[in-house]
C-alpha cells in the first residue's frame, strides 16, 4: 500500500527540485523524497521481517496443521515441547557442537589469520587458499563431504574410518567439515581486526624487549578483543542453529544422534505437519538468541 | 623456507577436497576421464537446464532487488531527514538479531496467503529481505563516504534527488553496489533451508535442494560421480566469482557492515 502513495510524493518532490512550482517548505519536501526513498526497505521490513515475527508468536498459540482452519490451543505448544521425542535430546546436542565448533574455530581461525597477517610475497596465494571453501556454498560443502567421506568412493577409504558411523565420529567428521568450510571466513574477520592495530605499537613493544609471547598476549589480544567478540556472535548464532550439516552430511543419524534443534523445528513442521509446535519452538529459540546476541552486545561495547 | 612450507601444507589441506571434487566428477566408472557424470547429472530429475534456470533466476531477482531497495534506502538513511528514519533503520538491522530458521515457518504461511507459495519469486523476496542488515548498513555508508559538495552543485543545477542519484552518486557509490551484489548473490545461490522449507514442487527446486536429493535412497543407489558433477556445477560460478571480485568481498568484511 505505501508504494503508490510514496511513489506519487517522489514526484512532487522531483518537481520542486526542479523549481517548476514552490510549495510547502523545502525541508518537507526533502523529508517526504527521503521517505520515499525508504518506502521499498519500510515495506520489506513490514510484511517480510515483523510481519511473519508477530505470526510466528500468534502460530504458537494455535493448533496450526498444514492444512485446515488453525484453532487457538495456547499453552499446548509450548507445554508440549519437554515431551518431544527429539527436542530435548537435540537441545543438548546442539549445545554440546556447539561449545566444542566455538572453541576450535576461533582458534583455527586466529592461528591463519597470524599465519598470513604480515605481507610478504605470495601471501595473497595462502589467505584465498586458506578463504576458497568459504566460496563455497555450505549445501555444496556437506556434499562434498558426503562423497569425500564415504569409503566406497572416497580417498580415505584405505584407512577404515568410519566417518559417520557411530555418534561420535559423525560429529567428528561434521566439525571437521564445518571447520574446513568456515575457518577462512572468520580468518578474514580476525585479519582486518589484526590490520587495524598500529605498526607503531608493535614497534614500540619490539624495541621494549618484548618477547613475541608477550606481544601476543599484551598487545595482539587485547587489541582483538571486539573482533574476537564479534567472531564468537556469528559462530555462536550460527552454531546454535545449525541445520545444513546435519540433513545433509549426517541427516541426523546414526540413531538421531546428531539431530539439532531446527532440525526438530523442520520436522514437526514438514512431517508431522504441526506448524503450531514448530513454531513454538521457533518462538522459544528465538528469544534464547535474541537475549544471548543483546547479552553479547553488551560485553562487547 | 620455513615460512613457505608450513603455510603451503595448509593450502594443500584447505584446497584438498575442492581438487578431489573435481577430480572425481571426471571419473568414470571404469577409472578413465569422462564427462559422463554431467551428461548423467543433466538428465537427472526434472534435468540440469531446468534447476540451473530456477537458481539462475532467484538469483537474479535477489540481486537486482537487493541492490535496488538497499541502494535507494541507503541514499535516504544517508542524506535525508524523515520520520521514523532511526526507527526503520534499527528494524532493518534488527533483522541480523532474529535468526534465519525462525522466521521460515511463518513466511511459508504468509506467502501462502498472497499466492506467492511455492514461489521462486515468492523466495527471491526473502532473500532480499534478509540481505537488507548488511546492504542497507554497507551502502548508507558509501552514500556517506561521498562528498556532500559533489550533488549539491548538480541540484543546484536544477537535479531534483533522483537525477543527482542516478547521475552522479551511483557511479560513486559502484563499489559498494558490487560488494553488496556479490553477496547477496553467493546467498542465494547457496541456499539450502529457504528454498527446502519454501518450495514443495520438485520442477521449481533450485540447485542445491535437487542435488541433495541425489542422495536421497528414494532415487536409488547413489551415483557419487554425478554427485561431485552437482557439487561442481554449484560450485565452480561461485568459486570464479570470488576469484574475479575478490577485492570487493574483502571490502565487505572492511566496512563493518558485518558487525551491524
Amino acid at each position: 500500500m505505501a508504494g503508490p502513495v510514496s511513489g506519487t510524493v517522489h514526484v512532487t518532490a522531483a518537481r520542486a527540485g526542479r523549481g517548476r512550482r514552490a510549495p510547502a517548505r523545502p525541508g518537507t519536501l526533502r523529508a517526504l523524497a527521503g521517505m520515499a526513498y525508504a518506502a521499498p526497505t519500510a515495506v520489506i521490513v513490514l510484511t517480510l521481517f515483523l510481519a511473519p515475527l508477530v505470526l510466528v508468536v500468534v502460530m504458537s498459540l494455535h493448533r496450526w496443521p498444514l492444512l485446515g482452519a488453525p484453532t487457538f490451543n495456547a499453552p499446548a505448544n509450548y507445554a508440549k515441547i519437554a515431551d518431544d521425542p527429539l527436542f530435548p535430546g537435540a537441545v543438548v546436542f546442539t549445545l554440546k557442537y556447539t561449545a566444542i565448533i566455538t572453541v576450535l574455530l576461533s582458534a583455527l581461525a586466529l592461528g591463519l589469520a597470524l599465519l598470513v597477517q604480515e605481507r610478504r610475497p605470495g601471501v595473497g596465494f595462502f589467505r584465498t587458499a586458506f578463504f576458497l571453501p568459504g566460496a563455497v556454498g555450505f549445501a555444496a560443502a556437506a556434499l562434498l563431504f558426503y562423497g569425500m567421506l564415504n569409503n566406497d568412493v572416497g580417498p580415505f577409504g584405505f584407512l577404515g574410518v568410519k566417518w559417520t558411523g557411530t555418534p561420535n565420529m559423525a560429529l567428528t567428521s561434521t566439525i571437521v567439515l564445518v571447520l574446513w568450510r568456515f575457518a577462512g571466513f572468520n580468518m578474514l574477520i580476525l585479519l582486518t581486526g589484526l590490520q587495524s592495530i598500529p605498526v607503531e605499537v608493535y614497534e614500540a613493544a619490539r624495541s621494549d624487549g618484548a618477547s613475541r609471547w608477550q606481544v601476543f598476549t599484551r598487545i595482539t589480544l587485547p587489541l582483538l578483543r571486539p573482533t574476537l567478540a564479534l567472531m564468537l556472535i556469528l559462530s555462536i548464532t550460527g552454531s546454535l542453529l545449525a541445520f545444513d550439516q546435519f540433513f545433509i552430511f549426517t541427516n541426523g543419524g546414526p540413531d538421531n544422534s546428531t539431530v539439532s534443534m531446527v532440525m526438530v523445528i523442520y520436522r514437526n513442521a514438514f512431517f508431522k505437519f504441526d506448524l503450531g509446535g514448530a513454531a513454538a519452538i521457533s518462538v522459544v529459540l528465538l528469544a534464547v538468541l535474541v537475549a544471548l546476541n543483546t547479552l553479547q552486545l553488551k560485553v562487547l561495547r | 623456507m620455513r615460512y613457505y612450507s608450513s603455510r603451503s601444507a595448509l593450502a594443500v589441506l584447505f584446497l584438498f577436497p575442492l581438487l578431489w571434487s573435481g577430480w572425481s566428477s571426471l571419473r568414470g566408472q571404469d577409472g578413465g576421464y569422462t564427462l559422463g557424470n554431467y551428461a548423467q547429472m543433466a538428465r537427472f530429475g526434472e534435468g540440469l537446464p531446468r534447476y540451473f534456470g530456477n537458481s539462475l533466476l532467484v538469483s537474479v531477482i535477489t540481486v537486482a532487488g537487493t541492490v535496488v531497495v538497499s541502494a535507494l534506502g541507503g541514499y535516504a538513511f544517508a542524506r535525508f531527514r524523515f520520520p521514523g528514519k532511526n526507527l526503520l533503520f534499527l528494524a532493518t538491522l534488527a533483522i541480523l538479531m532474529v535468526p534465519y530458521a525462525t522466521i521460515l515457518i511463518p513466511l511459508y504461511v504468509l506467502l501462502g496467503y498472497v499466492g506467492l507459495q511455492n514461489s521462486l519469486v515468492g523466495l527471491a523476496l526473502v532473500f532480499v529481505m534478509f540481505q537488507l542488515p548488511f546492504a542497507t548498513y554497507m551502502m548508507r555508508n558509501s552514500f556517506e563516504a561521498v562528498p556532500k559538495e559533489l550533488e549539491e552543485a548538480a541540484m543546484v543545477d536544477g537535479c531534483g534527488s533522483l537525477r543527482a542519484l542516478i547521475g552522479i552518486l551511483l557511479p560513486a557509490v559502484r563499489p559498494g553496489l558490487i560488494t553488496v551484489g556479490l553477496f547477496a548473490f553467493l546467498a542465494s545461490w547457496n541456499d539450502f533451508f529457504a528454498p527446502l522449507i519454501l518450495l514443495n514442487d520438485g520442477s521449481s527446486f533450485p540447485l542445491p535442494v535437487a542435488v541433495v536429493s541425489m542422495t536421497q535412497k528414494t532415487f536409488g543407489a547413489i551415483d557419487y560421480g554425478m554427485l561431485q558433477a552437482g557439487v561442481m556445477v554449484m560450485a565452480v560460478p561461485c568459486l570464479l566469482l570470488f576469484l574475479v571480485l575478490q577485492r570487493y568481498y574483502v571490502r565487505g568484511f572492511m566496512s563493518g557492515a558485518l558487525r551491524g
